[in-house]
């Protein structure tokens, strides 16, 4: 008798425990939905993308890649790609850099005007900023004609590798400059009197001070504006309808074009970009971690 | 030698952001302009390109689509999100450093590869995805996410949150009434800046709508996309009163965090 209530009481209590461990995760639960749907909608798509880059034909291979090295119509798209990303990246980020550098020389008024500018101008990319270049720098764009007119230019056409770079420029200019204004904040007045009342020229200044404190942001900004540049799509699309060679539109014709869908030959193209993309912020990393140890 | 400097530094910031301005300025004078062929000035000015827009049916289609998208896919990531933060933050704060490395996905991975995978995953899905809004309200989601989610992780680390829920328990609250009636009033700036910031970029998206959905459900972008070959003044007066909507967000969002940090 007593042990049997005993063995009940016991019962209980690991019935009690078990649902108490059960209260404890509770709140996991809260988690549940949202990975649900992170996994649904960007992680699965990426599993899908790298397992299926080294399928052809149904069997494990690497002939996808191999069509890509072979292909000198998708190599070019790789190297457009990187030539407008990595001049765009840099002429955006001095450009973006000069401009967040004389900013804070100005009162403050005209500084918060300016970031609420650039902050809304940041959002002027894609579809309607190619149709904005067309008409300012089409075939007979104001701009156009009018550099013609001062005779700046022959001939200039927006629909080239020039074109697109000028447009990336635009973009990045925004984009540049916003990351940037936290880290020019770090550079004190005092740093610039002192080195200053130590007989440093202004020049002294900015070799031996100013730019190593900046060297990591402008490193870090530089591989944003770069994934930026390299990842987009619907500028070029618009302004080309798809007909400049570039890696996304190469991957988006293998997917959605109207002949010849190659969704594994796609995947492998991504692969080989996302690979791209981690191998430049090695490269970067690095440098962060060196202009450190330089210090 | 001062005033030079300032001279140079005006000159440049002035410079810079006049060149920053002449398309935004070229688009909106090109939907005034009744016409402006290969000259350098236009002939004259009149309204008639935006008359003609906010009058055609298809252009108030495409837009009332885009609201319905970007609307549906905020409140989405909202329920989703918020719960999962205070979680985050409340039981397991350690959980915080793998979040911030997961939200960079979303931006890590162009949207042109993501919709490679999107495409062949939901291609035969029985429940017909896509083609349809709801594949865009399931990826708006992930893009909105990495700025929702430091929003409002920066809003939580601002409250103290535990003393604000152990106050609210000892006052015989629940954890979810107290997240409920003491948290989310907390959130709500920080909350609705990284709403409109996220809604004025959602409504600027293109690739996965391209891609995914393409005309089968015209957004504005894609309307936008589809009526290039038209005239060019009234797709200036279109982008002009896309770009209209944007400023008021991206104003509402500056306003509210600017209110934050006082």
């Amino acid at each position: 008798m007593n042990i049997k209530v005993i063995k009940q009481e016991q019962k209980t209590i690991t019935q009690s425990r078990l649902l108490s461990t059960l209260l404890n995760y509770k709140p996991v639960l809260w988690l549940l939905p949202f990975a649900v749907f992170f996994y649904l909608f960007q992680i699965a798509p990426m599993v899908w993308v790298f397992i299926n880059s080294f399928i052809y034909e149904e069997t494990w291979s690497i002939e996808n890649y191999q069509e890509i090295f072979d292909s000198a119509f998708i190599l070019q798209s790789f190297h457009n790609s990187l030539w407008v990303s990595f001049w765009s990246s840099f002429v955006g980020l001095i450009l973006a850099a000069l401009l967040v550098s004389s900013l804070r020389h100005l009162n403050s008024r005209i500084k918060e005007a300016m970031i609420a500018f650039t902050n809304m101008s940041s959002n002027f990319a894609g579809v309607p900023l190619a149709f904005a270049f067309i008409i300012i720098l089409g075939t007979n764009g104001a701009v156009t004609l009018l550099l013609k007119q001062w005779g700046w230019i022959d001939d200039f056409n927006l629909y080239s590798s020039w074109g697109l770079l000028t447009l990336y420029i635009y973009f990045q200019i925004p984009l540049g400059a916003l990351l940037l204004y936290p880290a020019f904040d770090a550079l004190k007045k005092d740093a610039y009197e002192a080195a200053a009342l130590l007989g440093a020229s202004p020049f002294q200044y900015w070799v031996k001070i100013g730019f190593p404190i900046l060297s990591p942001a402008l490193l870090g900004t530089f591989i944003i504006l770069f994934a930026n540049a390299i990842g987009a799509y619907a500028s070029v699309y618009a302004l080309t309808s798809g007909n400049y060679n570039m890696v996304t539109i190469r991957i988006a014709s293998l997917v959605s074009g109207d002949l010849f869908l190659e969704p594994n030959l796609a995947a492998a193209i991504s692969v080989l970009l996302m690979l791209l993309l981690a191998f430049i912020t090695a490269i970067n990393q690095w440098l962060i971690a060196r202009s450190y140890h330089g210090k | 030698m001062e005033n030079n400097q300032q001279l140079l530094h005006k000159s440049i910031v002035y410079g810079i952001s006049s060149l920053l301005l002449i398309p935004i300025l070229a688009t909106f004078i090109y939907s005034l302009s009744s016409s402006w062929g290969a000259t350098i000035l236009p002939d004259g000015f009149s309204l008639k390109w935006y008359g003609e827009l906010l009058t055609d049916p298809r252009f108030i289609d495409a837009f009332g689509r885009s609201l319905f998208i970007c609307i549906a896919s905020l409140a989405l990531a909202t329920l989703l999100v918020l719960p999962m933060i205070f979680v985050i933050f409340y039981y397991y704060p350690k959980l915080d450093k793998v979040m911030n490395i997961l939200i960079l996905l979303p931006f890590a991975v162009p949207p042109v590869v993501s919709s490679v995978g999107l495409l062949q995953l939901y291609a035969d899905s029985t429940f017909q995805l896509i083609g349809t809004p709801w594949i865009l309200i399931g990826t708006y989601f992930t893009i909105a996410l990495p700025f929702m989610y430091r929003a409002i992780a920066n809003s939580f680390t601002a409250i103290n949150l535990k003393d604000l829920i152990d106050a609210a328990h000892l006052l015989g609250a629940s954890t979810s009434k107290a997240f409920l009636l003491i948290i989310l009033p907390n959130l709500k700036k920080g909350l609705l800046a990284s709403l409109f910031l996220s809604f004025s970029f959602l409504l600027g998206e293109f690739v996965f709508a391209n891609i995914l959905v393409g005309t089968r459900y015209e957004t504005l972008q894609i309307y936008l996309y589809n009526m290039r070959q038209t005239s060019g003044h009234f797709t200036s007066a279109l982008v002009m009163t896309y770009f209209a909507f944007i400023f008021l967000c991206t104003w509402l969002a500056s306003r509210l965090t600017r209110g934050n940090n006082l």
